[in-house]
This record gives structure tokens, C-alpha cells and sequence, in this order.
């Protein structure tokens, strides 16, 4: 809470500095966009918006041409690598200069090649322009027009491209084809995709066709909420297409469904999903269908399947009916949706629902503004006009025809890589409310055979997949769905949001977030002098922000109504003006954007290091000293950094010695603090030494270092006061400390004593001493953090040296913390490649400084509680002195309005960081959920894996706030209640035994896993430094990983055949299933390999087929297998080949190295092997199926 | 005798919840500040600065932790005055306060320095509505007990 710290809350705008800019700070952005330290960020901005100027071209030109003259006008830059600019967007003849190249970190050519990819002839580039609106508008006079086929609107597709007559499109309007070419590519006939479609006619439908009781009430004209407004509803359908025109003000007005009549079901299903124009052509061609329906609805639901589904297909089959609005005859699917959905809110209304009365001028206002927007460009800057709205009309009408199936081929690439996200978006926003109960009810009913089926966990056995649990997938629009955050990164327990707090309640489901924000990831990166916030609440421009008009973009936080400043006008990619929705900012919702220095309350900081190590007698007798010097040594040159980065070193016993690096010393000089209790900095300005200017100091000192202690006697340890002097080390800079500690510090302040009584371990029913025993090591954490210090944590011990107190001094200052139990350079030699490997990897890894980061959430939402570590510095805002790839955090959030005008709620992460290299960073991510109304809805969407991950997480706040027992009654009673619930919604069929959705299947087993996991086992001798390590790792492990630590995979290795495997750059990976994890699914016949995370087991059985034995383990016989085997040998057969594949496969899925070990029947290993066999029974612990039996007696209760 | 000891206590202990109000007023502000923090600092203060707002805020809530301690006391202190002055219904009525206070304080978070909240976890959701709900509970309190001192 510092003064500095606040500073660095700039994120917000509320930092000092940015403050006075507030909304203003473009204006700072422009002078100076990087002061020294951004170079890098200044040369990749070369320019800032050209002058509308480029965009002036002859007439004919204009269409989709690419501007030539135009100077790039930003690059984006992958991380490391410069791609040659693939030429962006030609046009036809005119091949233009790059103007941007989006060059993905790890060469993402695709987003390159897919602008390329389209080859683009003008039939495909009038789909690419299309500005949002006029697509919509465009798709849906298609629809209309050809009434017959109203699915071409639909970017599904759900019919043949074939069946749709060329020239009921043009009936109308020029315009409408284009729209119609997209459509026709993507014409997947398939089931799902039908059903998709169907899912958005539904939505759509309310307010159209069959909905049309609810419309018609509203008004005829009204059905999607985009188009109608504008044009009345009656006008002919000619009209609607000259609106298109460029020359016409009312293109957008055109969509109004109204006079499609039957058809118009399917084109409102087009307008949430496919706002725009865009995004509809796309989406389509870019990702099968079939994917994403898929996703959604684990079953193929034939299209028949939701009477919905059948019905808007219906609807749109009919021949046209008469241009004015035709009350559709009111099929079975509107019925259903108003049933679902009360009929639209008024606030709903608002927002731009296009209801007849005010609210109706209010959409009319947008959309006039959008298109007099596009006149008034069009008359200063002519061709701007045209290219925002009108570009369409301009083509001439062969090109739709052709566009309609020739090209669509081509426009793939194009949608894959821009896809009219925030257009989508914006229609499912706006859309009435009903579109998301709708959306709601589709889910339900098209995912009921899959996610919601019940089955009965006392009769089926094999619950878990073969492969990996994949996360539900949000029921979003195509479109929408393509653009949203990755599960990896961003995940949410459930994926569709209870409208209320008490619908949430009801459900007995935790609601929170799960984020792994910094992972290694490859994304675009972004330098632009204007980084577009909302005003009000400063949120980062994403992909499901509202584009009102070219002007202007409503903020899906906090719908407020923003300005698109000038310079977002400019598309640097296309390098086309006036397609703002084009940007790559709301193109990708993982984002990074280099900060400007209104993002800064200091220089961004040099990477500084700082080693603490303690040499007291005991760590000497470890020999950790010199694996770490080893390793350091080795990964000098690995450091992340510039030539800025500063290293230093510190070690302590009883005393505290410094090392003075100072260039120009023959050899490191050893400076020796013995006041421990006022503990002060020698030679404050050469202790700390830039790396690259003294590296030889360096490497002198760390080879020296294992031997210059091998003699000491010393057994005290003053870890407290070497902290205090490692932070006013580092206070002037910040940075990391990486604290080597092997036993319980025992003088000066912070000394600890041993609290833990061995005796009680497996006796005590519950367990104390989980909280810190002292403040000392939090306070220091939180001055830490103040000063941009985090501290990892390793510690080396065999005894018990008070975890729960020092864990503090990591946990608040965004450190980490790593255990090696019982390390010993010899006596425990796989502990010691263990520490290797996790060195290098620490070394190495990607590390961001005084970082912060925000989560913001859709108004309604609140932030309940964090997990991981962090300092909270506001409701939603977490301090992070470091931010490294390997940290994940988790968010409960509540509900706090209910949300009942809202189909769909967003969730941005926003982490701003310096990176080693000195650039102050923004990384962005947008997640966005549909909100549902229905329970079943909500158990639909439950994501078994983010609940339990956020069950494990509160379970130990439970257990340090309260007791370990009340913990593990809690999860137990999560897992009861959620049951309950959904037994006594209604959901299931009633019948005995113990019902779950198929999505919630997994969850007894997680629990039941969670409670024999060390950190909440009971009964069992666990020491109290590894609970509680395992407690700090459930709370800020990533899922993925947490999930292998919670409920390993075990798979049977002795067999392994190339059935079903995969192949990953000519490897041949065999997948084998995996297997519950029961003793009895070994086999002493067989050998299985257990994959926990951070260890991998290899059992061997003892009458594991020799073949095995000698072809892949190298050894004669079970009995020569040694006691202790870290390594597959390299032989070559294929057994072994297989195995090692299938190995070193697993451990490429995660960043650190997870040590296999080899253990036999006998092995003293095999403890710990066992005690992953979560489903058996132990003294103390229920079996799963015990487990099972008692859920199911409180449930039915 | 108009002016005994007893209508002394009286007087002192208006006084001192006076104070006590203000304290409690202190508290709900300074958590509710806590609280609405992120809600568009900028609409909120469009014509303050809102760093300065922000740093002030800090100061405040800091503050009103520290006042913990001292409303402690001179609850305290008046009570052990009512005991003095052998007025038993006020020091039954305050006892319940006194317990709780008592008991909060022996539950507070492991800390070197006086104090009650942990900055760490001041954040969580629900303490700070546990917290928020015991200010206006106290806020109500101490006005009731005001009006009892004045008449009483």
C-alpha cells in the first residue's frame, strides 16, 4: 500500500501519473512513447496513423483494395522473430506494401498467410470488408431476398450452398449476395452444424419469426436488434438494398428482418452470432462447424434433435414469403424461446433492442450515426465512406454472383483471421434479452444427451475419458466462441453464468475464474501509441465490445459509450481506415499490447537478481551449494534480462556475508555482517553489479562458493535478518530473491522454533500449526511488495523447518515456493536431478517485474475472494512484485446485481508488466460467457476440472481460517450439495442411486482425490512441511497442473502399441488410456506409468513380461532392476522407442521436467506410488465407491 | 446532589461515545472506501485527482485501523467508570459490547503489532462484509447507548 505501489496502479489511470492524464492520456501516449527504456517499443511503432490521405484512390478502387501508398503503420512483432511482412491484402491487381506484419511469437505465419490466404479477388475481399453492420444488414437482406434459403444469412450454413438460387439473392439488392457467397462456403450440411445454426435462429427467432408474438408486440419490424432499427419495416426489400448502397444512409436499416418474413427467423439466428457481415462469412469457412458444435454438444444432436433446431430450419425453407413482413407463422420455436426467456426487459431494451419507442430512436440515432458516419466520411474523405459502409454496393453484382460459391475457398483465411468479433458480439449483447435464454435454452436441450445425461456413479465404473478431460465449451455463437480466451489461460467453473445470485445458490456450484496469465504462450503483441480503454471503468478494447458505429464502441463492462480514437481507425494490418473492428485488439482475446509511458511511474526497471543461500553447517552437509552454483553457472548466459540486468549474492549462518562484485577486483570480496539485529548494507553500490560487466566476478565467486564453506561449524541460521538485508538491497530497484533455506531459521529476528510434534502426525484428528507461527516473514513480504521484491523460496531440508511461517514470505510478495524433502547430494540423487532440472527452468523461464494485475468483470459481477499469491491492493486489483509463467491464480466472484438483461458476461485479466528486456508490457485477456436462467443450464456448463481446482483452493483457506477437518467436511459437503441440487432440480430422472450430469461425473472422484491428497489427508503420517507445501501448491499451481497433482493419470506401459497414436514432428506418440487409479487395475503382469505432475512413476510388476524388461528398462530380470532408476536407457527397439516416446511426450506438455522414477513391487518408493491410488481404501480413508455410498445417502437424504 | 459521580460517568461517557460514533463512522467509510475502490475511480472524483484521492484513501483506512485500538479502550474505560459508579444497567447493557470486543481481539490474526486487520486478507469478500456489518452494528449501538447516556 505504499506510495510507489499505488504508483504502479497506473493500469487503472488512478496511478499518479496516469491519473492526471486520465482520459487524456493519448495525448502524452503521442509525445513521448518511450522514454529511454522503450526503444524497442519505439522502433517497431514507426509510424502512427498515416493521414487519411492514403485512403483517397479512385472510385473504382476503392472496393477492397488495399491501400498502397499507405506506410505501415505498425508492426506486430512476435516475440523474438521477424518474419519477412507477408504482404497483407492485396487487391486484385495491386499488390500493396506490408503494412503490418502480425507476426506471432512463435512465427505465426497463419495470421500472416491467412490475409494472404484469401488470395483475394474482389469477390472474396467485399465478405472481408464488409463493415459490421453493413454484413449484418447485408446477411440479412440475403436472407430475406432469398427467402428460400434464409440459412445462407446464417453463416452455419445449414443448407447446401447449392439449393441457394444465385439470383433470389440479387433479387433485392447487390449487397445481400456477397453476404450469401460466404454463407454459401461454408454450406456444411452437417448435423451440427444445423444445429448450431439453429442454436442462433433461436435466439435470433424471439424477436423475429416465430418469436414473433414477443416482437410482433414489441413491433413487426424489430426482429434483430441491429437492422431493424433502421429501416422500417415495411419497406421493400429494394429499398433495403439500396440503403446498402454506399450512397445510402439507410444500409444498415436493411437488415430488418421484418420483411423477410419466413425466413427472417434464421437471419436474427445469423445477427448474434454473425454481426457482423464479417464475421458470418468467416466464421464459417474458418472453423468447421462441426467443432464447435461439437464442443458444445459433446453428442451429435441430429439436426431434429431440438425441436428448435427443426424448426428454424423449417422456417427458413419456406419459400419466401411476401416481401413485407409476414408474421411468420408462429412456429413451435418461438413458442420455446418465450417460454424460456421472459420477454425482453426493459433494460434490455435500452441497450439497443430495437423497441419501437424511444429506445427505437436511441438505436436509430447509432445506427444513423453509423451510417451518416459512413456519408459524412464519405463526403470528406470519399473512398473512406465507401470502404466502411458501402463498399459493398460498390461491387459490381457479378462479383457476388460469384462470390457466392467460387470463392468461398478463399475466404477462409480471411474469417479465420478476422473474424467480426466484436460486431457478433455486439448483436448478442444488444440482442433482446431473450437471445440468451434462448441461447440458454438451445444448450440445454441440444447438450442434454451429453453434459446433462445422468448417469448413475454406482453403476458405471468408467468415468474417465481415455484422453485428457477436456472443459465444456462455452454455448457462444460461433463466432464469439472462436474469439474468446483459451481455456488454458482463462477458465470459469461454470461456463454459463447463473442470471442470480440465488439461481447460483440454488445450484450449490462454486462460481469463480481460473488464470494462468502469464503462460508461455505465443500471442500477438501490439505497439500503438493509443491503447483504447473504456473511459469509465478502463477496459481494454476486446473482441466482444460493441461497435455502435464507426465512431463509437460500448464497453462490455460497464456499457458505457466510448470514442474510437483516430488513430484506431486505421487498420494496420489491412492497412484500411475505418474498420476499427478489424484491429487486432478486437480481433484476439489474448492480447499484448507495449504500455506507453503513462504506464509507468518509474523507468521500467532493469532485471535484477539476487541469490540468498544459506551455508550454515547443515546446508553445507546437503550439498545443495553446489547444484546451485552448477546450475547458475550454467544458465548465466540463460538469464533473462538486458544489459541492464544487475546479480548479486548474499549467504548466512549466524552472520550475513555480502559479496562485493565491484568490476575491477582481482576476485569477489567476502564483506561479513555480523550485527544480526540491526542488520545493514556494507557497500550498497557494489554489492549488486550489472551482470554483463562482471561476469567473470560472477562465475569466479560461484565456483568458489561450494568450497568456501566446506569447513564451517556454524549451525545457526539467520535467515530474518538476511531477508532484511536482501530487501534494502533491492528496495531502490526491486527484483528477485531466490532464498535457499535448509532448516528452521534460528536467530535474529524471524528465528522460529519447532512446533511440530511427529508423534501426532497420523494421530491427531486435527491438525494445528497451519497458520504462521510469526507475522515477521508476511510484513517483510508485504514491504516486498511495496518495493517490487519478490522472493522464491527453496527449500532443502529433511527436517521440519516451519513452512507455514516462511511459505509467507513468498506467498505475499507473488513469489514461489519449491520443497525438496530430505535433499542430499548422495543419499538422495533423484532429488538432486529434480533440483536441476527445476533450476534451469527457473532460470530460464520468461519473468515479468513490478507487475499488476486487474480483473475486471461485466457490472453485476463482483470479485469474491483471490487464491495464489499476490498482494490485493484493491477488490480487483493484485500486486505482483514478479509474475513468472508457472503461476496461477484463481478469482471466486459472486453475483452481485442480477444479470437478467444480459445474454452474455465478460472477464478481462489485464497484467501489466516490464518485461526482462526493460518494456513496459500490457497483457490482456477476454473471456466471455453466455448467461443462462435454467438450472439445468448451469449444470450443462459446470466445468468438473475449474471447480475442483477452485474447491482445492478454498478448501485451504478453510483449513488455515478454521481447522483442517472443517475443510474437508466443506468438500465433502460441495460435492453433497451440488448432488442434491441437481437431484432436487428436477434434473434428473428420479431413480436410485447416485445420479450426476455426465458433466459433474468426475467431481465425488476429485473430491475423494482432494481428500487424500497430502494437503487434507488425515490419518496418515504426513508431515506438516508437506501439507502445507502441498497446500501452497494447490493454491498456485496452474489447473492443468494442479489437476495431474490432484488425480494423476496412470497408464499401462508394457503394451504399448501404435494404435490410436498420434504423431508429433515425425515421432510416433502412442496414447494409451488411461486408468483409474485402483490397485486393482495393476497387474503384476504388466508395468504402468503414473504421471503426477511434477513425478512420473514407473511400476514395474513382478511378473512383467521379460520382453519389457529387457527391451525397455535394459536390465536381464525384475530382480536387477536397481533400487534407485531415473533414466529409460536409450535403447533401440521398439518397446523402448515407444516408451520414451510416450515420456518424453508427457513431459513436453509442461515447462518444468518431472523426474520418472522406476520402482519395483518392492521398492521403498512405492509409498509414494500407492498413495496416488486414490479410488482404494486406506486405514483411514474412504474408498471411492465407500465415498460414493455415503454421497449418496446424504443426497437422498 | 444533582452532580454525584454517577451523573459524571454519565456525562463523560456522552462524550466518549460521541467519539466512539465518529470512530464507528470512521470505519464504515474507510471500509466502504475499501470496498468501492475500483468502481470507476474516475467518474467517482472527476474533479479530484484521483491519485492524490487514492493516497488519501490509503492514509485513511490505515488510520482507521489504527483507531481500532483506541475505541477499545475508551469503551473500555467508560465501562470500568460505570463499574466505579455502581450503575449496573449500563455496564449490563455495554457488557455484551465489551465481550465481543474481548473476544475479537483475542481472535485477531497472528500479528506483532497491535492492530486487528491483516491487510492480507482485508480484501476477501466476506470479511469485509462481516467487517462493514459490525461497523453499522456498532454505529447503532453507540447511537442508542447515546441517547441512554443523555436521558439516561
Amino acid at each position: 500500500m505504499s506510495s510507489p505501489a499505488a504508483g504502479l496502479s497506473s493500469q487503472n489511470g488512478a496511478g499518479r501519473q496516469a491519473c492526471s492524464n486520465g482520459p487524456i492520456q493519448n495525448l502524452i501516449m503521442m509525445q513521448a512513447p518511450g522514454r529511454g527504456y522503450n526503444t524497442a517499443a519505439q522502433t517497431m511503432h514507426p509510424q502512427h496513423m498515416p493521414a487519411k490521405a492514403p485512403l483517397e484512390q479512385p472510385a473504382g478502387q476503392y472496393h477492397y483494395g488495399c491501400y498502397q501508398s499507405s506506410p505501415p503503420v505498425s508492426v506486430y512483432q512476435g516475440p523474438g522473430q521477424s518474419a519477412p511482412p507477408v504482404s497483407v491484402y492485396q487487391g486484385p491487381g495491386q499488390s500493396a506494401p506490408p503494412v503490418s506484419m502480425y507476426q506471432g511469437p512463435g512465427h505465426s505465419a497463419p495470421p500472416v498467410s491467412m490475409y494472404q490466404g484469401p488470395r483475394q479477388t474482389n469477390m472474396t475481399r467485399p465478405p472481408m470488408r464488409p463493415l459490421q453492420p453493413h454484413q449484418a444488414g447485408s446477411a440479412r437482406i440475403a436472407a430475406p431476398a432469398p427467402s428460400s434459403t434464409p440459412p445462407p444469412v446464417c453463416s452455419n450454413s445449414f443448407y447446401p450452398g447449392s439449393q441457394i438460387p444465385p439470383h433470389s439473392q440479387w433479387a433485392y439488392g447487390t449487397p445481400p449476395p456477397m453476404s450469401q457467397p460466404s454463407v454459401a462456403t461454408n454450406h456444411v450440411t452437417s448435423a451440427p452444424s444445423q444445429l448450431s445454426a439453429a442454436r442462433y435462429g433461436i435466439q435470433n427467432s424471439p424477436p423475429q419469426g416465430p418469436p414473433a408474438p414477443l416482437n410482433t408486440s414489441v413491433q413487426p419490424g424489430q426482429p434483430s436488434g441491429y437492422g431493424m432499427q433502421n429501416s422500417p419495416p415495411q419497406r421493400p426489400p429494394a429499398s433495403l438494398n439500396s440503403s446498402v448502397q454506399p450512397g445510402q444512409p439507410s444500409g444498415y436499416g436493411i437488415q430488418n428482418s421484418p420483411l423477410q418474413g419466413p425466413s427472417a427467423p434464421l437471419n436474427s439466428s445469423v445477427q448474434p452470432g454473425q454481426p457482423s457481415g464479417y464475421g458470418i462469412q468467416n466464421s464459417p469457412p474458418q472453423r468447421p462447424p462441426a467443432p464447435l458444435n461439437i464442443s458444445v454438444q459433446p453428442g451429435p444432436a441430429p439436426p431434429p434433435v431440438s425441436p428448435l433446431s427443426s424448426q428454424s430450419y423449417q422456417s427458413g425453407r419456406q419459400p419466401f414469403g411476401p416481401p413485407p413482413p409476414v408474421r411468420p407463422e408462429a412456429p413451435p420455436t418461438g413458442q420455446l424461446n418465450n417460454a424460456a426467456t421472459p420477454p425482453p426487459p426493459a433494460a434490455a431494451a435500452k441497450q439497443e433492442v430495437p423497441v419501437p419507442g424511444a429506445e427505437r430512436t436511441q438505436i436509430h440515432n447509432s445506427f444513423d450515426a453509423l451510417e451518416s458516419g459512413g456519408r459524412n466520411a464519405a463526403q470528406h474523405h470519399p473512398q473512406m465512406g465507401r470502404a466502411v459502409g458501402l463498399s459493398y454496393p460498390s461491387l459490381p453484382l457479378g462479383y457476388q454472383n460469384m462470390a457466392v460459391s467460387p470463392c468461398a475457398p478463399g475466404m477462409q483465411p480471411l474469417s479465420q483471421r478476422y473474424p467480426a468479433g466484436a460486431q457478433s458480439f455486439q448483436q448478442a449483447a444488444l440482442g433482446p434479452a431473450q437471445l440468451g435464454s434462448a441461447l440458454g435454452g438451445m444448450n440445454l436441450q441440444q447438450s442434454q444427451p451429453e453434459a446433462l445425461r445422468a448417469i448413475n456413479l454406482l453403476q458405471e465404473r468408467n468415468l474417465l475419458p481415455r484422453g485428457p478431460v477436456t472443459p465444456p465449451v462455452p454455448c457462444l455463437p460461433q463466432d464469439l466462441q472462436r474469439l474468446n480466451c483459451s481455456p488454458e489461460v482463462f477458465r470459469c467453473t461454470l461456463t454459463n453464468i447463473p442470471q442470480t445470485q440465488s439461481l447460483l445458490n440454488k445450484a450449490k456450484l462454486p462460481l469463480g475464474l481460473l488464470l494462468h496469465p502469464f503462460k508461455d504462450m505465443s500471442l500477438p503483441v501490439v505497439t500503438s501509441s493509443t491503447i483504447v480503454r473504456c473511459r469509465s471503468c478502463r477496459t481494454y478494447i476486446n473482441p466482444f465490445v460493441t461497435f455502435l458505429d464507426q465512431r463509437r464502441w460500448k464497453c462490455n463492462l460497464c456499457y458505457r459509450v466510448n470514442e474510437v480514437p483516430e488513430e484506431f481507425m486505421y487498420n494496420p494490418v489491412s492497412r484500411s481506415y475505418g474498420e476499427p473492428h478489424k484491429r487486432p485488439e478486437v480481433q484476439n482475446p489474448t492480447i499484448e499490447f507495449i504500455a506507453p509511458s503513462e504506464y509507468m511511474l518509474r523507468p521500467p526497471q532493469p532485471a535484477v537478481y539476487l541469490f540468498v543461500l544459506d551455508v550454515s553447517h547443515n546446508a553445507v552437509e546437503t550439498g545443495y551449494l553446489d547444484t546451485v552454483c552448477r546450475s547458475l553457472l550454467d544458465s548465466l548466459s540463460l538469464l533473462p534480462g538486458d544489459t541492464r540486468t544487475k546479480i548479486g549474492f548474499i549467504t548466512f549462518d549466524s552472520t550475513v556475508h555480502f559479496y562485493n562484485l565491484q568490476e575491477g577486483l582481482s576476485q569477489p570480496q567476502m564483506l561479513v555482517v555480523s550485527d544480526i539485529e540491526d542488520i545493514f548494507i556494507p557497500t550498497p553500490d557494489s554489492l549488486l553489479v550489472n551482470l554483463n560487466e562482471c561476469k567473470e566476478l560472477v562465475q569466479d565467486l560461484l565456483k568458489g562458493l561450494p568450497q568456501m564453506f566446506t569447513r564451517t561449524l556454524e549451525t545457526q541460521c539467520a535467515l530474518g535478518p538476511a531477508l532484511q538485508a536482501a530487501f534494502r538491497l533491492l528496495s531502490p530497484t526491486g527484483g528477485r530473491v531466490s532464498v535457499f533455506q535448509t532448516q528452521l531459521p534460528s536467530v535474529g529476528v524471524g528465528a522460529l522454533k519447532s512446533r511440530e510434534d511427529p508423534n501426532q502426525r497420523a494421530s491427531a484428528k486435527d491438525i494445528p500449526h497451519l497458520t504462521p507461527a510469526t507475522d515477521f516473514y508476511k510484513k517483510l513480504a508485504l514491504d516486498c511488495s511495496g518495493q517490487q521484491i519478490a522472493v522464491d523460496l527453496f527449500l532443502l531440508s529433511g527436517q521440519y523447518c516451519d513452512l507455514a511461517s516462511l511459505a509467507c514470505i513468498s506467498k505475499y510478495s507473488a513469489g514461489g515456493v519449491h520443497y525438496y524433502p530430505s535433499y542430499h547430494h548422495l543419499h538422495n540423487p533423484a532429488q538432486v536431478e529434480q533440483l536441476q532440472r527445476d533450476l534451469k527452468r527457473y532460470f530460464s523461464r520468461k519473468i515479468g517485474f513490478e507487475s499488476v494485475m486487474r480483473v475486471r468483470c461485466t457490472k453485476g459481477l463482483s470479485i469474491h475472494t483471490f487464491h495464489g499469491n499476490f498482494f490485493v491492493r484493491s477488490t480487483d486489483l493484485l500486486s505482483l512484485p514478479n509474475i513468472n509463467p508457472d503461476s496461477g491464480f484463481a478469482v471466486q466472484m459472486s453475483i452481485e446485481e442480477n444479470l437478467v438483461d444480459m445474454q452474455v458476461v465478460s472477464f478481462q485479466a489485464a497484467l501489466l508488466y516490464t518485461s526482462s528486456k526493460g518494456e513496459r508490457r500490457i497483457r490482456v485477456h477476454t473471456l466471455c460467457l453466455p448467461v443462462v436462467n435454467s438450472m439445468a443450464d448451469i449444470f450443462a456448463g459446470a466445468d468438473v476440472q475449474a471447480i475442483t481446482g477452485l474447491l482445492a483452493s478454498m478448501a485451504v483457506d478453510r483449513s488455515v481460517t478454521a481447522s483442517l477437518s472443517d475443510a474437508r467436511d466443506a468438500l465433502v459437503n460441495a460435492a453433497i450439495d451440488s448432488l442434491r441440487a441437481y437431484r432436487s432440480g428436477g434434473l434428473s430422472v428420479q431413480q436410485p442411486g447416485l445420479v450426476t450430469p455426465a458433466c459433474l461425473r468426475l467431481l465425488p472422484l476429485y473430491v475423494v482425490a482432494l481428500l487424500k491428497q497430502k494437503a487434507f489427508r488425515t490419518g496418515t503420517s504426513t508431515r506438516l512441511d508437506e501439507r502445507v507445501f502441498a497446500m501452497c501448491q494447490l493454491k498456485y499451481q496452474p489447473l492443468a497442473y494442479l489437476m495431474l497433482m490432484i488425480h494423476p493419470a496412470l497408464y499401462r506401459v508394457d503394451n504399448l502399441t501404435d494404435e490410436g497414436a498420434i504423431s508429433i514432428a515425425d515421432r510416433t506418440v502412442p496414447q494409451p488410456a488411461t486408468l483409474q487409479l485402483s490397485v486393482e487395475k495393476l497387474s503384476r503382469d504388466g508395468s504402468f506409468l503414473m504421471d503426477s505432475g511434477s513425478v512420473l512413476y514407473l511400476w514395474v510388476g513382478r511378473n512383467c513380461a521379460p520382453n519389457f524388461i529387457t527391451q525397455v528398462l535394459g536390465v536381464p530380470s525384475y530382480t536387477a532392476i536397481p533400487q534407485t532408476m531415473t533414466q529409460l536407457p536409450e535403447l533401440d527397439t521398439a518397446e523402448s522407442t515407444r516408451t520414451r516416446a510416450f515420456i518424453s511426450w508427457l513431459r513436453e506438455q509442461r515447462p518444468f521436467y518431472p523426474i520418472l522414477h522406476v520402482i519395483r513391487e518392492e521398492s521403498p518408493l512405492k509409498a509414494s506410488f500407492m498413495q496416488h491410488m486414490v479410488e482404494d481404501r486406506t486405514e483411514s480413508a474412504l474408498s471411492y465407491y465407500e465415498f460414493l455410498l455415503h454421497l449418496q445417502q446424504q443426497v437422498n437424504k | 446532589m444533582a452532580f454525584t459521580f454517577a451523573a459524571f460517568c454519565y456525562m463523560l461517557a456522552l462524550l466518549l461515545t460521541a467519539a466512539l460514533i465518529f470512530f464507528a463512522i470512521w470505519h464504515i467509510i474507510a471500509f466502504d472506501e475499501l470496498k468501492t475502490d475500483y468502481k470507476n475511480p474516475i467518474d467517482q472524483c472527476n474533479t479530484l485527482n484521483p491519485t492524490v484521492e487514492k493516497v488519501k484513501k490509503i492514509k485513511r483506512v490505515r488510520l482507521a485501523l489504527k483507531l481500532v485500538l483506541p475505541e477499545y479502550l475508551i469503551h473500555v474505560f467508560f465501562c470500568i467508570m460505570f463499574l466505579c459508579a455502581t450503575e449496573w444497567l449500563s455496564l449490563g447493557l455495554n457488557m455484551p459490547l465489551l465481550a465481543y470486543h474481548v473476544w475479537r481481539y483475542m481472535s485477531r490474526p497472528v500479528m506483532s503489532g497491535p492492530g486487528l486487520y491483516d491487510p492480507t486478507t482485508i480484501m476477501n469478500a466476506d470479511i469485509l462484509a462481516f467487517c462493514q456489518k459490525e461497523g453499522w452494528c456498532k454505529l447503532a449501538f453507540y447511537l442508542l447507548s447515546f441517547f441512554y447516556y443523555l436521558y439516561g
